[in-house]
């Protein structure tokens, strides 16, 4: 088959046709180039995922409707409150006895037009005092608007606390999620500092910038509608200067934001480049001391936060304009007012009272304004994390498991390689034509020089990646149209990454097999020695293991991984260079325990040591991607091919050791060396 | 320690802090202003009918805005100067702390976690310090300003303010105090379940191969809904702000009226300032909101504070010396004198009694089982931890003593996990010795039997590797790691299981090409194989902490039961062949 991409091979993957290797693909993909910025799309995709929440998020609007319309009715009442007030004062300086009209005219014989204007709109009872009752009873109005606004609003909040909540609670799950989906392939490429700063740093970020913003852009914007309405209430003319502003902010932000967007996405990218380097500097900090490295990783590292600071900056200080932008046109829009007000006014066109009145609701029609704008600089650095984590979500995603997978009818445990070939790259194959059969219980020894695809081979079995051709059968059945979790469920593997994760060495040890019981692992513990240890420690099994695991040896941690392949008692064993960093003696006792384990199980076994490869019912040797010869220990001895090849090479030091009488090249040096 | 952190990182920035205050001052009096001026139209142009006076205040009043405007946007420069600044040094101080740890810190923290202090708590402290130097400014200028004025218009009513001011502080402060507990749980649990993501990035195989997604699925559903859980919580009681803010805003107003109109019927005020002091509560308590809302982000910026001030306050366990040795003879001696180690806390020792010494030119082999202190003892030599009793010495001088870049200049370490850093594998041989020219490269790895890989590698030397080396095999990782170490030339060798990976054929090889490179070093090697070290000048027996056995391969096997049990163990199924 040639090496032309199947579904698997992401499409961002450089073409099949291209050269291998003229620079590491995955970075030039792992740090995202500067990207056109996608705002509205992300934004879009964002609002799109509060659909599932549309009954909570109705009523959400709905309350905000409602605390919103309490609130912007409440100047009223205070207005009608001063009334009150202002009415009492002018009333007790009047003579009592007097009626309204007779005071409106008396005014007006005086000259004082505006008072008498003032008057005749005014509920006046000449000689009466403040109305202190009427007063009380306005003033219980307005606490009990305000309670009910309060109110609403409070629920308002809650229930959006909910909606963003589970918004999020489903965004870091998909991304979970989404990680199991992913082929090999795309860890294989991608830093795994970066991937973490879109799962956690961006997330994170989204979720913050989701929670601040929602609510107060929600009120906000309700808070504009109900204040335009009631300024073209009042007075027409001045609504519409005041609404040539509102197109004049939106521009300006716009304008502002855009620029700035492209500098929240540079914050963001630099942010996961520099948490990728951070990542590796603390990961390998031992070299980085012990090579004298420091001033570099130093220098490289200043590098990139130089990098994040400019970006940084240039996104705060410029979405830092919005908010004085916005003030611009809010002030242009106060100004405006008071002077065509005042004119209007001037020339007897427009009461004093209704331009204060507007000038009380444009002051309080900025407010919003400012927090929509001073919303937009969270909201783009939002965004822009929010692009980061669909880009993610949208990765291409493993072959989808077939519909009616096939199943072994009984498993045996017979694998069959037939002309499989694969490769990492395009164009630089690295399995070709391979094939073999492992009939069932029988143990594969697999030998050959490092880097001849042993591990390739055994990772193609588990289907962490998808072949190039041929196929792999598992009882006659191809791997590839059986589901991912029953073929691996099937199959028992240690690594040669001894990978524990953060939790007690019993936790760890019943990984695959969480129903196990206590005696089951204690079994388990025993068989392979991880029981001996364990033993010696203070908190026995219930050590807790971090994901460093500096608190037990390598060796250990091995053990560890060998008891847990073990408690699952699979029908394919899968031992990559399991043993290495094992003592030999506990090795030694790990061997009978794990031959046990193989008896009746087949197992592919890559492994350095002369016994398991001799006692292996099938040795493959391999060079290059290939087999080049196959067959059991004797056999291949007698033919003097590659494994004799190999194993006088291998093994002859171990046998002069032993003083055996095996004569090849390296006796007589390693006598001398000896003595 | 948020204040500490704060003052120590924005001590080099207090010009431009001063600048922002000055120009959010400026800002604020224009702003204050702008009324005045809209009641001179009212009063004087109105009044009058002076459309020319109107025009004229409406040009200063737009002057003024500009003003305002300017100071505005000269304040977010110098605010977003500052802050990221302050980011930045404040990472760059992390940064260099961590790099200068000795591997005891950095286990004692965990490398995830320095990497989220880092980054994460380092954002947080940062976006504190930003929306400080614009609104947290502004707002108490804001509040003391039109408190000024209030009182000026009407001392009478300010008792008032003396009521509602304290009240509003009480109940955000009541709400915040609440919070605080919640936002630190929230802190933890995002460390949880990040972690949980890290685990299962970094254990991707094992995870797939146990079939155990739906399980992890669930244990980082289970973070997920916990802090889902404390995020719900704390967004509950954030709920609670706004409209506490907007119920005691307006009561005090409600108040204000009340108590105005009484005094206004006893004659004690007019009803003019009246409306003006109603203008300023409302502008007291607004900017009074705006600042708890700001201080909202303190609990949260508190808690990656002393996050971030943990590992600050924290001194390396292998302190550089004082008066560091910055020459000596090069001539690659090892010494251990009565060494004793111990884990601070721990009561057993690590290793005791260790003395030996080993000359250039000569090979030391360390055997023993797992856990019996190999690597540390190695780990000595560099000074990746530091000796609790006893001493070592290279050439001479305790290490404790030696300047650390003589001292790592002159060794040459493959460690036990041969990591790899993201770059080629020219950048990697070349981690220890940049200047080191392609044919010096191509000859360490000859020796490292790594030419005939690399060469195949598309690119050869200039073949990407991916970070930790994740694209080559584990046999060519350790390969590249000790050809990495032959670049530097060093007068001493410590080799930490580095053959572990190799078969049998290539650890033969690679021995023999390594004997005359290493003819005039001093060479540790650590090994779990008879047959590796079989040829070593001498071989030290490690059990539980001490040598129990040291002496040539011959002499061990007759001398030493241990050594012999191992040595038997390993070779015993060469017996049933």
């Amino acid at each position: 088959m040639s090496g032309a991409a199947r579904k698997t091979v992401p499409g961002r993957l450089p073409g099949a046709g291209q050269p291998a290797g003229r620079g590491p693909p995955w970075m030039s993909l792992g740090t995202p180039a500067e990207k056109s910025m996608s705002f509205w799309p992300s934004a879009r995709r964002l609002l799109g995922r509060l659909r599932p929440q549309r009954l909570r998020m109705a009523c959400v609007v709905a309350l905000s409707v409602a605390s919103v319309a309490f609130s912007v009715a409440g100047p009223i009442l205070i207005g009608r409150a001063t009334n009150i007030i202002f009415s009492g004062v002018v009333g007790k300086q009047l003579a009592a006895g007097m009626t309204k009209r007779q005071a409106v005219d008396a005014e007006r014989a005086a000259g004082h037009i505006h008072l008498a204007e003032m008057f005749a709109r005014m509920h006046l009872v000449p000689g009466a005092g403040i109305a202190f009752k009427a007063l009380a009873t306005t003033l219980l109005e307005v606490v009990a608007l305000y309670l009910a606004s309060a109110t609403f609003l409070w629920a308002q909040g809650y229930l959006l606390n909910e909606v963003v909540q589970a918004v999020v609670r489903r965004l870091r799950s998909e991304v979970e999620e989404k990680i199991h989906r992913l082929p090999l392939r795309y860890f294989d490429r991608q830093p795994r500092g970066e991937l973490l700063s879109r799962v956690t740093n961006d997330i994170g970020n989204l979720s913050q910038s989701l929670q601040q913003s929602l609510s107060q852009l929600l009120t906000a914007l309700l808070t504009l509608v109900g204040v335009v309405s009631m300024m073209i209430v009042i007075s027409p003319l001045l609504a519409l200067i005041a609404l040539v502003t509102i197109p004049l902010a939106l521009l300006l932000t716009r304008m502002i934001g855009r620029r700035s967007q492209r500098h929240f996405i540079a914050q963001w990218t630099h942010t996961g480049d520099l948490n990728g380097q951070i990542e590796e500097a603390f990961t390998g900090h031992e070299l980085v001391k012990v090579f004298g490295r420091q001033p570099e990783v130093a220098r490289d590292f200043d590098a990139k936060n130089d990098q994040l600071f400019g970006a940084s900056f240039a996104a705060q200080f410029i979405s830092g304009l919005i908010m004085p932008a916005v003030m611009f046109a809010g002030s242009l829009n106060y100004v405006l007012v008071a002077v065509i007000g005042g004119l209007r006014v001037a020339t007897g066109r427009m009461t004093l009272g209704a331009v204060q009145a507007f000038i009380q609701y444009s002051r309080s029609f900025n407010r919003p304004l400012t927090q929509v704008a001073s919303m937009a600089g969270t909201m783009q650095s939002g965004i822009a994390s929010a692009e980061r984590v669909f880009d993610l979500l949208d990765e291409q995603e493993q072959t989808s498991e077939p519909e009616a997978p096939a199943r072994p009818a009984a498993l045996h445990g017979r694998v069959e390689f037939q002309h499989v070939s694969f490769r990492y790259e395009a164009g630089k194959p690295l399995i070709e034509d391979l094939s073999l059969v492992a009939e069932p219980g029988h143990t594969i020894a697999i030998v050959g020089p490092t880097g001849a695809g042993k591990t390739t081979l055994v990772n193609l079995i588990l289907r962490f990646y998808e072949l190039d051709g041929g196929r792999i059968t598992l009882d006659g059945v191809d791997i590839a149209t059986m589901r991912r979790d029953e073929l691996r469920s099937s199959v028992g593997m240690v690594l040669q990454d001894a990978w524990l994760f953060h939790g007690t060495i019993r936790d760890n040890i019943r990984y695959g097999r969480p129903d196990a019981t206590a005696e089951e692992i204690l079994e388990a513990a025993r068989a392979t020695f991880v029981d001996r240890f364990v033993r010696s420690l203070p908190e026995g099994y219930d050590t807790v293991i971090d994901e460093e695991s500096s608190n037990i040896s390598a060796g250990q941690r091995q053990l560890i991984t060998i008891a847990r392949a073990f408690l699952t008692r699979p029908a394919l064993l899968i031992l990559d260079e399991a043993t290495s960093s094992v003592d030999t003696r506990t090795e030694a006792l790990v061997q009978h325990a794990m031959a046990a384990l193989r008896s009746n199980r087949t197992s592919f076994v890559i492994a350095h040591r002369l016994s398991t490869i001799r006692d292996a019912d099938l040795i493959l040797v391999m060079r290059d991607g290939r087999i080049v010869e196959q067959g059991t220990h004797e056999v291949l001895l007698t033919r003097r091919g590659a494994y004799h090849d190999l194993y006088n090479a291998q093994f002859g030091g171990e046998q002069t050791g032993e003083g055996e009488r095996v004569a090849d090249g390296g006796r007589a040096r390693q006598s001398a060396a000896g003595a | 320690m948020l204040i500490r952190v704060l003052r120590t990182y924005l001590r080099p920035y207090g010009s431009w802090l001063t600048a922002v205050v000055v120009l959010q001052l400026f800002g604020t009096i224009a702003s204050l202003y702008l009324p005045t001026f809209n009641a001179d139209i009212i009063d004087y142009g109105i009044v009058r009918g002076d459309t020319a006076y109107i025009v004229r205040t409406g040009g200063w009043m737009l002057l003024m805005t500009l003003g305002q405007i300017a100071c505005s946007v000269a304040a977010a420069y110098c605010g977003a100067r500052v802050s990221m600044s302050f980011g930045r040094d404040l990472r760059a101080a992390l940064f260099r702390r961590v790099m200068g740890f000795s591997g005891r810190e950095v286990a004692q923290f965990g490398a995830p976690s320095l990497i989220t202090r880092g980054t994460n708590d380092v954002q947080q402290v940062q976006m504190l310090v930003a929306v400080s130097s614009s609104v947290m400014i502004s707002a108490p200028i804001m509040g003391v300003g039109a408190i000024i004025m209030a009182v000026r218009e009407d001392p009478g009513l300010s008792w008032l303010l003396g009521v509602s001011v304290p009240i509003l502080a009480a109940v955000v402060g009541a709400v915040a105090w609440r919070m605080m507990p919640q936002f630190r749980r929230m802190q933890a649990l995002t460390d949880v379940a990040n972690r949980i993501l890290r685990e299962q990035i970094g254990g991707m195989r094992v995870v797939r191969a146990f079939v155990r997604e739906p399980q992890e699925t669930r244990r980082f559903e289970q973070a997920n809904a916990g802090l889902t859980g404390t995020a719900l919580r704390a967004g509950r009681l954030m709920a609670l702000l706004v409209p506490a803010v907007v119920l005691i805003l307006n009561g005090s107003s409600a108040a204000v009226l009340w108590f105005g109109a009484l005094r206004i019927n006893a004659g004690q005020t007019q009803i003019g300032d009246l409306t003006a002091f109603l203008v300023y509560l409302t502008q007291i308590l607004m900017s009074v909101m705006m600042a708890t809302f700001m201080l909202m982000m303190i609990p949260r910026a508190a808690v990656s504070a002393d996050r971030i001030g943990e590992v600050l306050g924290t001194e390396s366990s292998v302190a550089p010396p004082r008066d560091p040795v910055k020459s000596v003879v090069t001539q690659g001696q090892v010494e251990f004198r009565g060494v004793l180690f111990r884990y601070p806390g721990a009561a057993a020792a690590v290793l005791q009694d260790i003395s030996f010494s080993v000359n250039a030119g000569q090979t030391l082999a360390i055997i023993g089982s797992t856990g019996a202190g190999k690597t540390t003892l190695v780990s000595l030599i560099p000074r990746l931890f530091d000796v609790t009793e006893g001493a070592v010495l290279v050439d001479g001088v305790d290490v404790r003593m030696l300047d650390p870049e003589l001292l790592w200049t002159r060794v040459g370490f493959v460690p036990q996990r041969s990591y790899l850093f993201s770059g080629t594998v020219a950048s990697n041989l070349r981690y220890g010795n940049p200047q080191a020219t392609p044919q010096e490269l191509w000859r360490a790895l000859e020796v490292a039997q790594a030419r005939d890989f690399v060469e195949a590698m598309p690119g050869g030397l200039d073949a990407p590797i991916a970070q930790g080396g994740t694209n080559v095999s584990g046999g060519q990782r350790q390969r590249l790691a000790i050809a990495r170490a032959l670049v530097r030339k060093p007068e001493i060798y410590l080799f930490d299981e580095s053959f572990s990976a190799l078969d049998l054929a290539t650890d033969a090889r690679l021995r023999a090409a390594l004997r005359p490179v290493t003819r005039h070093a001093a060479v540790i090697i650590v090994a779990q194989r008879v047959s590796t070290i079989q040829d070593a000048d001498r071989i030290a027996v490690l059990e539980g902490g001490a040598f129990v056995g040291f002496g040539s391969h011959r002499e061990l096997l007759r001398s030493c039961p241990t050594y012999a049990e191992i040595a038997a163990s390993q070779l015993s199924a060469l017996e049933v062949a």
